[in-house]
């Protein structure tokens, strides 16, 4: 399982892996936003912690084509299913390299671009703490819509239009605390309810995973 | 006997080609009076006007748009078990009857809000989760319009289901969590005080009855067309094999 999770990381982290691009896009979609909106700073300041999040999920949402797609090309994906390692873990693997390479550099940068969208100083650490919690289940639903979508030609699109409607309730209490965190509201329960989600996530959306991989590569 | 017969394809259409032509007729004499009761031998409400009148679509279809997604929940579930083609297609074919309930009722909800909370639209923790199923229904439509094999298709498809539904149910809680309502609570139950009046009631029932029973025979018609089509597919593909 570590020497996967390594090769993973090694792929995505060399020439041609993709590392940053997910962060570039989240860079630029926050630097659209004030074009958009208005250079005004209440504004803004309003809806920093939205826009934030919402940002990271698409920058996650674009980098899930790839997660499977090349192994699935050269056929390594073949040999991951055949390996003595469960399916279930090699895609919790996956997820997880997944998280490293594109939630965990999202995570970082949040606090910085909340600066440029002149976010509520009590806000920096409910952004930060509730996409920490809330990336890694973004990561695992995410891997459940590539598998699903993995052997298709148009994957793309219709990998973003069935796994959108999954990340509703991340995104409503991840996207809650950050705004509740960023006006002084009190935070637990909406926290409460994003680690749950997680938690739930990572422990069964392997399955289900592992479930659809099955059958994509029957 | 037990229902599992109807697992056999034509065991399926010969019983549905029997009992449809009842199914039609009784839906459409239940619609058609339910909203002609509802429509023109009703008062008009004391503070809602005639506009109130359009409940008599307005809940039928919310009711269908729901279970339509339930029945597609039992049917995937029974595929995933026990692997009756006649399930997966049933699951087929009822989610696109599904999204037009999902969207009658979004738009007369539209209507209908228009004139009583001067808004088309809120984001209402009930306008707002049938717009998330309204989604979560385009999505299954399309993986099974995406994927050529069948048998794959039906696979995935129900699957997502699956997965869907706990996420869908979640959403529910989720926007209640996020935003209070304007849209009131339920007033159709059966063991509650606060409830429509009878007089709007009844012929809301009616209307009820036959929306549940316009979205079984739409199902049991487009499951027979999915057959069919399945049954060409094989010929054809064993006279190319042949050839």
């Amino acid at each position: 399982m570590i020497a996967l999770l390594l090769r993973d990381l090694q792929l995505a982290f060399r020439a041609g892996g993709g590392f940053g691009l997910g962060l570039a896009f989240f860079l630029i979609v926050t630097v659209m936003v004030p074009f958009s909106v208005g250079p005004n700073s209440t504004t803004l300041g309003t809806i920093a912690p939205g826009v934030l999040w919402l940002g990271a999920l698409l920058a996650c949402l674009l980098s899930l084509d790839r997660l499977l797609a090349l192994d699935w090309e050269d056929g390594s994906l073949d040999l991951l299913a055949t390996a003595p390692l469960p399916l279930e873990g090699v895609l919790a693997v996956k997820a997880l390299a997944h998280w490293i390479t594109t939630g965990l550099p999202l995570v970082l940068v949040a606090p910085v671009l909340g600066v440029l969208l002149n976010l509520a100083p009590a806000g920096f650490f409910w952004i930060t703490l509730s996409l920490l919690i809330g990336t890694p289940a973004l990561s695992m639903i995410g891997t459940f819509g590539a598998a699903l979508t993995v052997g298709l030609r148009r994957g793309g699109l219709l990998l973003s239009l069935l796994v959108m409607p999954l990340y509703v309730p991340t995104l409503i209490f991840g996207a809650e605390v950050a705004r509740r965190g960023a006006a002084g509201f009190a935070t637990e329960t909406p926290l409460l309810m994003l680690a749950g989600i997680t938690a739930g996530t990572l422990a069964f959306m392997p399955f289900a995973a592992a479930a659809v991989l099955r059958v994509n590569l029957r | 006997m037990s229902i599992w017969e109807y697992a056999n394809p034509t065991k399926f259409l010969r019983t549905s080609a029997r009992v449809m032509p009842m199914l039609w007729v009784a839906s459409a004499v239940l619609i058609i009076g339910g909203l002609i009761w509802g429509f023109f031998f009703t008062p008009d409400d004391y503070r809602q006007g005639s506009t109130v009148k359009i409940i008599y679509l307005h809940v039928p279809s919310a009711l269908m748009a729901i279970n339509a997604w339930f029945m597609m929940l039992v049917a995937s579930l029974i595929w995933v078990i026990r692997r009756h083609h006649v399930s997966a297609l049933a699951a087929k074919a009822a989610a696109p009857v599904g999204i037009v309930m999902t969207l009658i009722a979004l738009i007369t909800g539209a209507i209908w809000g228009q004139p009583m909370w001067g808004t088309w639209w809120a984001w209402d923790p009930r306008l707002t989760s049938f717009l998330v199923l309204f989604l979560f229904y385009l999505g299954y439509v399309a993986l099974w319009e995406a994927i050529d094999n069948p048998d794959t298709a039906a696979d995935l498809t129900s699957i997502l289901c699956l997965v869907g539904s706990v996420f869908a149910v979640l959403s529910r809680y989720a926007v209640n969590f996020w935003n209070q309502g304007l849209h009131q609570g339920a007033s159709l139950s059966l063991d509650k005080e606060e409830n429509v009046a009878d007089i709007f009631a009844y012929p809301l029932w009616t209307c009820m009855a036959g929306f549940i029973l316009l979205f079984i025979v739409l199902v049991l018609y487009r499951t027979g067309t999915e057959i069919r089509q399945r049954r060409i597919q094989a010929l054809v593909a064993r006279e190319r094999l042949e050839a």
